[in-house]
């Protein structure tokens, strides 16, 4: 393949965009907040749940308390073991997903919107959102899969790299932490009961609905899912970011190629620099084969195959990275390029040309990035859980086209400072 | 068949009712003069359309010493044409507001556009102009191959299973094609030149050679129209003869092992297979198919439920058959042993796996449930225009028609427990069985690879 990177920057750094979706908003009698599009074109229904119940809120050495808890939903619940879980949803032809990242723990559904498979659906999240058993036995198992898991990927440069990284700019922070087998180790059934009571309630709930449903029968499904939620659940709040002192750190590592982050806490979601960050990191390292990244480490010197910059902004300042792997032989070299693209942009911002190339990229692409109930769903659960304003969608073409290089630049300026800039090369010699 | 569900009933109508759309077929097909055929599949739902050239020209008509020269020209048709700078491809897709990208298989190389409907002529003016007037150079060769060499060094060196499963391969074809990998050797990498690259050009992309999937808001009379127009004047030429390269029969189980940096081995086993070759004569193949989703095809599946969440003995397991390809045919299981158990007792557990469907056969539930995933995925795959043409694309690749897609779902629909557990008796043989295992080393004790040859400037 050709590269990895442009479509997972795009998710990364997602860009919300449609004329035209018309987003339904309110407040379910159970507190929960829910987003809605109606769409008729495909028999099918997608729901999610969001909760603030990400790895940020997880106490001091319990790492993976919220993953677990998270995966554990569906290990049992009310009179249903895992396997009745698993089998029900086969049986209808649905899928749940979701999962936790720094901020979120999330529950998707998708299912055939045709009402025997729907309720039947829309019934087993409810339960397995409302009455998780947590048995004993299923956590001790997956806790040992998970440790296993920990213990492979600490062999692995990549992970470590990733690890080591949000170490590194997160210093103190739960930002910065990840599940170890200690940490693993030392979450118990109580730990696991405790953070689902606290951040698995309606009032700090979203629900995003899009599909084959009208509009009374997506509020219907709204409050089935959230009535019977945990008390727990709002105004959580999790600890400042603190910006980290600039540092080098090599990791030794036996693999072909160093792996390399470069980079530093950098914005919330609901920043007002977003959009100047945006527009601007297109031409940095965001806009694939058009950056400047990729035309200087790829396209001249051949140093990798995957190079690139991106901002993924969260509750708190999330992380801005450049990240690459290159030959071990050759990571000095590469990371000079790096220094001196990086340095060069901040020092002068796009020009005329790029901005008008990453805007016109951005505009005209718009529709791309809401082509389906999928990617519709997502921007659906952000807008909800940062709390971004309903005409973000119709708002997007006009902010982008706003941007000047003046603001690029002030931006990077104020967000990306040199005094601040982690370096991690696992696999250095 | 056994009685379907009320539910999985309603599901089977509302799929029946959307695969026949009143009035008119759609996808549309048509073929130019110079060989090269246009499938047009019209889905309005978006403003957006995918644009896809496919060459039936993949690592399996490469020859050795010249592994992964596929993979390489599909780097190098972004490196510019007569009329093209280098890198301006990328850019003009970028300008319209789309994204581009291409892949390599054993079987095929497939380019495409994701782009607003307004830029579809623009992408067939682009893909007609690089299927002809490619400008190939040392220059833009020596920088590119590096990049590939990064790219092999990401996907397979530094990959244990990745590695593994290159060993497994070219240990279980000794004659087949497929034995090498699509990414290349790495001393095939470093000694290829932009002659290779040219050659492999000149002799497999041609009109004749490739087929346009086209996929959104689009009308395909208007599609047909712009294809004549751009890729119409495009000559056919004659392609090489394509040897079948059959591999001998296996007669003796294989075992190989590769060490690499990990903490859990990693075990695969693969099996020759017969594949699809009569959509609707054939029933082993379908019969293998759902015996893979039987085994793996869902949350609810055999080697999860019993070896992942029951006995425990597994961290992961695997299932996998794909019988519609060029080339030759198998059937893997694979897994990771959970901590504490060994590559033996794994390998006992998956065996264990098949005799049960060999002596027990498989339920009317678990047949039923594989038949409500395969409806389900069909209607959830409506949600993208990119999995449309993907589909599209891959059953050409195969060698089946699109016209085949719903035939194959029947197909599928209708194998019986009887024929799942006849396959399960017939086809898993030790004699045609390699393993593969990755032996894990310490990271603190294992050295970098050192590059093969000395490394160019």
């Amino acid at each position: 393949m050709r590269t990895l990177t442009v479509f997972l920057l795009s998710l990364l750094f997602s860009t919300l965009a449609m004329a035209g979706v018309r987003i339904q908003h309110w407040t379910a009698p159970s507190g929960a907040k829910v987003y809605f599009v109606e769409t008729r074109v495909v028999p099918i229904l997608d729901v999610q749940i969001d909760f603030a119940g990400g790895g940020v809120f997880v106490p001091a050495g319990k790492s993976g308390l919220a993953g677990l808890t998270r995966s554990m939903l569906e290990a049992g619940a009310a009179d249903l073991d895992e396997e009745k879980i698993a089998g029900r949803l086969v049986d209808i032809g649905a899928h749940l997903g979701g999962g936790v990242d720094s901020d979120r723990a999330s529950v998707s559904l998708r299912t055939l919107s045709e009402k025997l498979e729907r309720d039947a659906a829309v019934d087993l999240m409810r339960t397995i959102l409302s009455a998780p058993t947590f048995p004993q036995a299923v956590l001790d198992r997956e806790k040992a899969r998970s440790i296993a898991s920990i213990r492979e990927a600490e062999t692995r440069p990549d992970a470590i790299a990733a690890k080591r990284f949000a170490a590194a700019i997160y210093p103190g922070h739960p930002y910065g932490t990840s599940p170890t087998a200690e940490t693993v180790g030392a979450i118990n059934r109580d730990d696991v009961v405790d953070f689902y009571r606290r951040h698995y309630g309606a009032q700090g709930a979203v629900v995003s609905i899009i599909g084959d449903v009208s509009r009374a029968e997506a509020e219907a499904i709204a409050q089935r899912l959230t009535e019977a939620l945990p008390p727990g659940g709002a105004s959580l709040v999790p600890p400042e970011v603190a910006k980290p002192v600039r540092a080098t750190i090599k990791i030794d590592h036996p693999a072909a190629q160093s792996h390399v982050h470069v980079g530093l806490p950098a914005i919330r979601r609901t920043d007002p620099d977003y959009f100047p960050l945006l527009v601007g990191n297109y031409t940095l390292g965001g806009g694939g084969f058009v950056s400047r990244l990729m035309k200087e480490v790829r396209e001249k010197r051949g140093y990798a195959y995957s190079v690139y910059s991106y901002f993924a902004p969260r509750k708190l300042e999330g992380p801005f990275e450049i990240g690459l792997q290159t030959k071990r032989e050759q990571v000095g070299d590469a990371l000079k390029v790096v220094d001196d693209v990086l340095g060069g942009f901040i020092a002068g911002g796009p020009t005329a040309k790029e901005l008008a190339a990453a805007k016109k990229n951005l505009v005209d692409g718009f529709a791309l990035r809401m082509d389906s109930n999928a990617k519709l769903l997502g921007y659906l659960s952000t807008i909800g859980f940062y709390g971004l304003p309903l005409t973000y969608l119709d708002d997007f073409p006009a902010r982008v086209k706003a941007v000047t290089a003046e603001q690029v630049r002030a931006a990077f300026a104020r967000h990306v400072k040199a005094e601040n800039l982690v370096t991690v090369v696992v696999a250095a010699d | 068949m056994p009685a379907l569900k009320p539910s999985i009933a309603a599901a089977v109508l509302l799929a029946g009712a959307l695969s026949a759309p009143p009035a008119l077929a759609n996808p549309f097909e048509t073929r130019l003069a110079n060989g090269l055929r246009v499938i047009v599949k019209e889905d309005r739902r978006a403003p957006t359309a995918v644009h896809m050239v496919w060459y039936r020209a993949g690592s399996i008509d490469e020859k050795d010493g010249t592994s992964g020269v596929a993979h390489a020209l599909e780097h190098l048709m972004f490196k510019g044409t007569r009329t093209l700078a280098a890198g301006e491809f990328n850019k003009r897709v970028a300008e319209a507001g789309g994204r581009d990208n291409a892949f390599t298989s054993r079987d095929y190389t497939a380019y495409f556009q994701i782009v607003p409907k307004a830029a579809l002529p623009e992408m067939m003016q682009l893909e007609a102009d690089r299927m002809a007037n490619l400008k190939l150079d040392a220059k833009e060769f020596a920088s590119e191959i590096k990049v590939v060499m990064e790219e092999r060094r990401l996907r397979t060196d530094d990959n244990p299973q990745s590695l593994v499963h290159e060993a497994m391969n070219s240990a279980m074809f000794q004659a087949h094609p497929y034995r090498r990998p699509i990414i290349g050797w790495m001393d095939d990498l470093e000694h290829m030149t932009w002659q290779d690259a040219r050659d492999w050009y000149r002799l497999w992309y041609a009109p004749n050679n490739a087929y346009v999937v086209v996929v959104g808001d689009v009308d395909h009379r208007e599609v047909f129209r712009l294809a004549q127009k751009y890729y119409g004047v495009l000559k056919p030429h004659a392609l090489p003869e394509r040897k079948p390269q059959n591999e001998p029969e296996q007669v003796g189980i294989r075992r190989i092992s590769v060490k690499a940096p990990a903490k859990l081995p990693y075990l695969a086993m693969a099996w020759k297979m017969p594949k699809l070759r009569d959509v609707q004569k054939d029933r082993d193949p379908y019969a293998l198919e759902v015996l893979a989703a039987v085994l793996d095809g869902h949350d609810a599946s055999r080697l999860a439920k019993n070896l992942v969440r029951g006995s425990r003995i597994a961290q992961s397991a695997g299932a996998g058959y794909d019988g519609t390809l060029r080339g030759e045919a198998s059937f893997v299981l694979d897994g990771q042993p959970a901590e504490g158990k060994t590559v033996a007792e794994l390998e006992a557990a998956l065996r264990a796996e098949l005799k049960r469907v060999q002596d027990e056969g498989v339920s009317a539930e678990e047949l039923a449930r594989v038949k409500t995933q395969s409806i389900a995925s069909q209607v959830y795959k409506r949600d993208s225009l990119m999995a449309q043409a993907m589909e599209i694309g891959g059953t050409e690749a195969a060698g089946q028609s699109w016209r085949d897609i719903d035939t194959l779902l029947e197909k599928l629909k209708s194998v019986t427990a009887d024929e799942v557990q006849a396959v399960a008796r017939k086809y898993f043989k030790d004699d045609t069985l390699t393993v593969a295992v990755l032996d894990p080393q310490p990271i603190e004790q294992s050295k970098p690879r050192k590059p093969s040859v000395a490394v160019r400037h």
